[in-house]
């Protein structure tokens, strides 16, 4: 059947398609706000938190939230074990959680867009030796990885950053280099340097463009990934100091008085789920946009 | 004697993204039994769709068969496909009507011995099973010209060359006697040489086994090779039918004189449609106007008023040369308007 | 066949040398492998002792060749803590982990299969609709605090489950569907786009084409071309779960490998975390190899090759 060549003589306006698509996908726009909304508590922890999120008060220790017969609305998410405020806490956690994910995949992006590109370019020995390593590093348990590795250099925000940094380099290599091996073979590159143009050229008209769709989409995941692991080590007491708060520190925290004050776990968990959803609403968003064959199929 | 198969008015949407896609617009045809039928028509001319829908194979959603009726006639029934209910419609395809399709490497699955995949059939619509059915296979691949049928049975499609795959592909549409074989494109993704083979396979076949044959095609050339009968498709309709012999002598519709001038001498395949200006229509449209208007040189307001309806020829010496056109080439004027 | 096989084969050796080697620098990641591994308080004598006694004052080179011939016949130096050889105690608690990956496993697929079934046949339905809804929630909810959750519904307020250990069929319910959540999402989701992608497929044209039945079609045209996918990434999500076990053996208090490397991390016990990292790494470079063969022997198309 020829319905593809069909569909692509729509009667609409590039621009109005463009919207359609957008306020089409209600799931990918839910995403989209919910992701600004967490990055908005994340700038404005100070201003939104009612309490010193460092602030120990034992007498008023795990509190239960306001709507508990016990609880109140000075403290609406109850409070910890040291009884700090519940609330606070994961609005400041929000930025630990941020800042890993952000700088994480800035790192991991950049580190994986160079090693890539050299490996697709350069080809040969440069080729065999990156993508070696790249998937020795992949074929490895990762988590087990991260655990080993953060054992090792001992907790510290900057230790955690670098670690999801180098060690989600390789999957970005993969795609780098699997994308650039692509469009080098396909004809309108081909066309291109017979018209003479040179490397860098071809780079910044034909492989950066084209490579910006599936990094951007794969750096929305790995981001939410790394939010997750930076939890879970919390959880194991391998992130960032215990003075930090951050959603992996309190879980770990709450864990212990999980039979008794569920809330204390509960809550940064639920912080955990609402980011990473935001994120992955974001990131099948961002591909269904980026993709049209995805996009044709969905349809 | 009534043809077989009789088709009126079919009608097919797609519904997309972007709108409605007016797919096949109104086809009607006649087939009898024991002749070859070429559908011709470049991309998007609602062929496949069309011949597709008789048997309701095109996905639904996003298809829908708006209206029409296909009247099938075998044995001492009378059928109509389009308002048949799931299950003996179902008894029907692979069983009195066969489908062959374009690209025989995704048509087969990978995963099952064409052996297999022919004795499914079999099995679906005969009494046949066991050794009995197995039998049947071999007998049939031998019939399609595959040596060594025996020790073939147990073999992949990957294992096969195009053109024996699309052997396979007949095997598989003739199995159970088919009293009409719809071949999609058959030879379009072979070697020219293998498409030769294929041709004189699907005319030795079709003869012996009294086969009615509807080829679908976007080359001209082809079908004047294979086929008794041609109906020429444009815009999800049929502009002009007639015998083999007539239409490529006389074509009455412009838009078959534009294929037949591009068509640079018969039985050679050449891109066709070189020397049509403009682009196929937008079926995006109802269709209330000629489809070819905006690209015939003939075109004048009659044209985009009203949409012309499949004709005989008034000067034709048989009545089954009919072409949907308000103006008349013969005598270079535009038809008279009936009263 | 053979040949794909032995290329495969010989990859995956190579992967496990890889492996061998990225442990080694690791652990000496630091520099000084003796101060990761004693007390903080740990007097500069003994710490010196230590050297000496784990090797670490020999050259890196003697250090690496003597590494690397203890790992050739399974020797990976004795646990600081248990003061027994390494891997003997990682064998030793193989069983338990398998036990509850292949639990999990089980519970993943059997609601992942036919549930992206029904998705995939029927997109837009209701049943595909849950499919995605499994599917986000899966990737989304973070397995560790799932865990604790289970805990407090159905241990602690229904009393179905207990709270932790290993001891029995009931024992294994709540770690088994915590550990399963993130594969049961993945397979869903994979299942269900397998579906729509083969359903789309011209051989499934074909089939209808044929006459065939739905009920047949499925079975014998859209599963076993579904297979070949799945089979790819139930090895994968296995070497997932070993990392997942991580948290929930510890947080169920499975004995288990999992366990195992969370508390061998928290006393410093290197030689064991290492040995351990070592047997997960090429445990699962094993699966990926398993799960090869068994997608040759799916796909005629390389079981054929010559």
């Amino acid at each position: 059947m020829r319905l593809d060549a069909l569909e692509t003589r729509g009667l609409r306006s590039p621009v109005q398609r463009f919207l359609k698509l957008i306020l089409r996908d209600k799931a990918g726009l839910f995403g989209v706000v919910l992701f600004a909304f967490v990055i908005l508590v994340a700038l404005l922890a100070p201003t939104l938190a009612p309490h010193d999120p460092l602030q120990q008060n034992l007498r008023a220790s795990r509190q239960p939230p306001a709507w508990h017969e016990e609880g109140s609305w000075d403290h609406p998410l109850g409070t910890d074990n040291l009884g700090r405020d519940m609330l606070s806490r994961i609005m400041y956690g929000t930025r630990v959680s941020l800042t890993v994910g952000f700088v994480g995949v800035v790192i991991a992006s950049t580190l994986g867009l160079v090693l890539g590109l050299l490996a697709g370019y350069t080809g040969g020995r440069t080729d065999s030796i990156i993508m070696g390593i790249t998937n020795l590093f992949l074929a490895v348990p990762y988590l087990l990885l991260v655990v080993v590795v953060a054992s090792v250099l001992g907790r510290s925000l900057l230790n955690v950053i670098l670690i999801f940094g180098f060690t989600n380099a390789p999957l970005f290599v993969r795609i780098t280099r699997g994308e650039v091996l692509r469009i080098r073979q396909s004809g309108y590159v081909e066309s291109a340097v017979s018209l003479g143009a040179t490397r860098t050229r071809i780079l910044i008209d034909h492989i950066l463009p084209n490579l910006i769709g599936p990094l951007l989409t794969v750096a929305t995941f790995e981001m939410s990934g790394m939010i997750f692991y930076e939890a879970g080590l919390g959880f194991l007491g391998l992130s960032v100091p215990p003075s930090i708060p951050s959603w992996g520190n309190m879980l770990a925290a709450g864990r212990q008085y999980i039979q008794f004050s569920p809330w204390i776990a509960t809550f940064p968990g639920l912080a955990i789920v609402v980011t990473s959803l935001s994120m992955n609403l974001l990131g099948d968003w961002l591909r269904d946009l980026l993709d049209p064959k995805i996009r044709r199929s969905a349809s | 004697m009534k043809p077989i198969l009789e088709v009126r008015d079919l009608q097919v949407n797609f519904d997309t993204v972007d709108g409605t896609v007016h797919a096949v617009n109104g086809v009607s045809l006649d087939l009898h039994q024991g002749e070859t039928l070429g559908v011709v028509g470049e991309s998007g001319s609602g062929k496949s769709v069309s011949m597709m829908s008789l048997l309701r194979l095109i996905p639904q959603p996003p298809g829908r068969i708006v209206a029409g009726e296909a009247l099938f006639r075998y044995g001492d029934q009378e059928v109509d496909l389009i308002s048949l209910k799931k299950r003996p419609m179902v008894s029907i395809r692979g069983n009195r009507i066969g489908f062959i399709f374009q690209d025989p490497l995704s048509s087969l699955n990978p995963l099952m011995t064409i052996g297999d995949q022919i004795r499914e059939s079999i099995e679906r619509h005969t009494s046949r099973r066991g050794t009995e059915a197995r039998k049947r296979v071999i007998e049939l691949l031998d019939q399609v010209g595959i040596p060594d049928p025996e020790a073939r049975y147990r073999n992949y499609p990957h294992q096969f060359s195009g053109g024996m795959r699309q052997r396979v592909m007949i095997a598989i549409a003739i199995a159970c006697d088919p009293e009409i074989v719809i071949a999609d494109e058959p030879t379009t993704a072979l070697d020219v040489t293998v498409q030769a083979q294929i041709v004189d396979l699907m005319n030795r076949l079709s003869e012996e086994l009294g086969i009615a044959v509807i080829w679908i095609s976007h080359d001209l050339g082809v079908v004047a090779g294979i086929a008794d009968r041609v109906a020429v498709m444009y815009g999800g309709t049929i502009i002009e039918t007639g015998s083999v012999d007539g239409l490529y002598a006389h074509p009455r519709h412009p838009y078959t004189v534009g294929l037949l001038g591009a068509l640079p001498k018969l039985h050679i395949n050449e891109p066709e449609l070189v020397n049509i200006s403009g682009t196929p229509p937008s079926l995006f449209a109802p269709p209330t106007q000629c489809p070819f208007e905006p690209r015939c040189p003939w075109a004048f307001d009659r044209c985009r008023a009203e949409r012309p309806p499949l004709e005989p020829i008034q000067s034709a010496s048989n009545e089954t040369h009919l072409s949907a056109c308000w103006y008349d080439l013969e005598n270079d004027r535009p038809r008279r308007r009936q009263a | 066949m053979q040949r794909y096989l032995f290329s495969r084969l010989l990859q995956s050796l190579l992967l496990m040398v890889g492996v061998l080697i990225l442990v080694f620098f690791l652990v000496r990641l630091t520099g000084d492998p003796a101060r990761l591994m004693m007390p903080r308080d740990a007097s500069p004598e003994e710490l010196e002792a230590f050297r000496e006694a784990m090797g670490f004052n020999e050259p890196l080179h003697r250090q690496f060749f003597s590494y690397m011939g203890g790992a050739a016949v399974g020797d990976f130096g004795r646990s600081l803590h248990y003061r027994a050889p390494a891997m003997r105690l990682v064998l030793e608690r193989l069983p338990a982990t398998l036990e509850l990956a292949l639990a999990a496993m089980a519970f993943a697929l059997v609601f992942a299969i036919p549930l992206g079934i029904f998705g995939g046949s029927r997109p837009g339905g209701v049943w595909d609709t849950i499919c995605r809804g499994v599917g986000l929630i899966g990737q989304t909810v973070p397995n560790f605090w799932l865990a604790l959750m289970l805990i407090v519904y159905f241990s602690v307020q229904l009393r179905w489950f207990p709270t932790f250990g290993r001891d029995g069929l009931r024992s294994l319910v709540l770690p088994a569907i915590a550990l399963g959540f993130f594969p049961l999402g993945k397979f869903t989701r994979l299942v269900r786009s397998a579906v729509l992608e083969v359903r789309s497929e011209d051989y499934i044209r074909t089939a209808y084409s044929k006459g065939l039945l739905d009920r047949r079609v499925y079975s014998h045209h859209i599963f076993r071309n579904v297979a070949v996918t799945l089979v790819s990434i139930v090895a994968v999500q296995f070497g997932y779960m070993l990392g997942g076990s991580i948290y929930i053996e510890s947080i169920f208090a499975w004995p288990g490998i999992g366990r195992m490397i969370n508390e061998a991390v928290q006393a410093r016990d290197f030689p064991l975390v290492q040995a351990i990292a070592v047997f997960s790494a090429c445990f699962v470079v094993v699966l990926n190899l398993l799960s090869d063969i068994a997608y040759a022997l799916i796909d005629p198309r390389i079981r054929y090759e010559a």
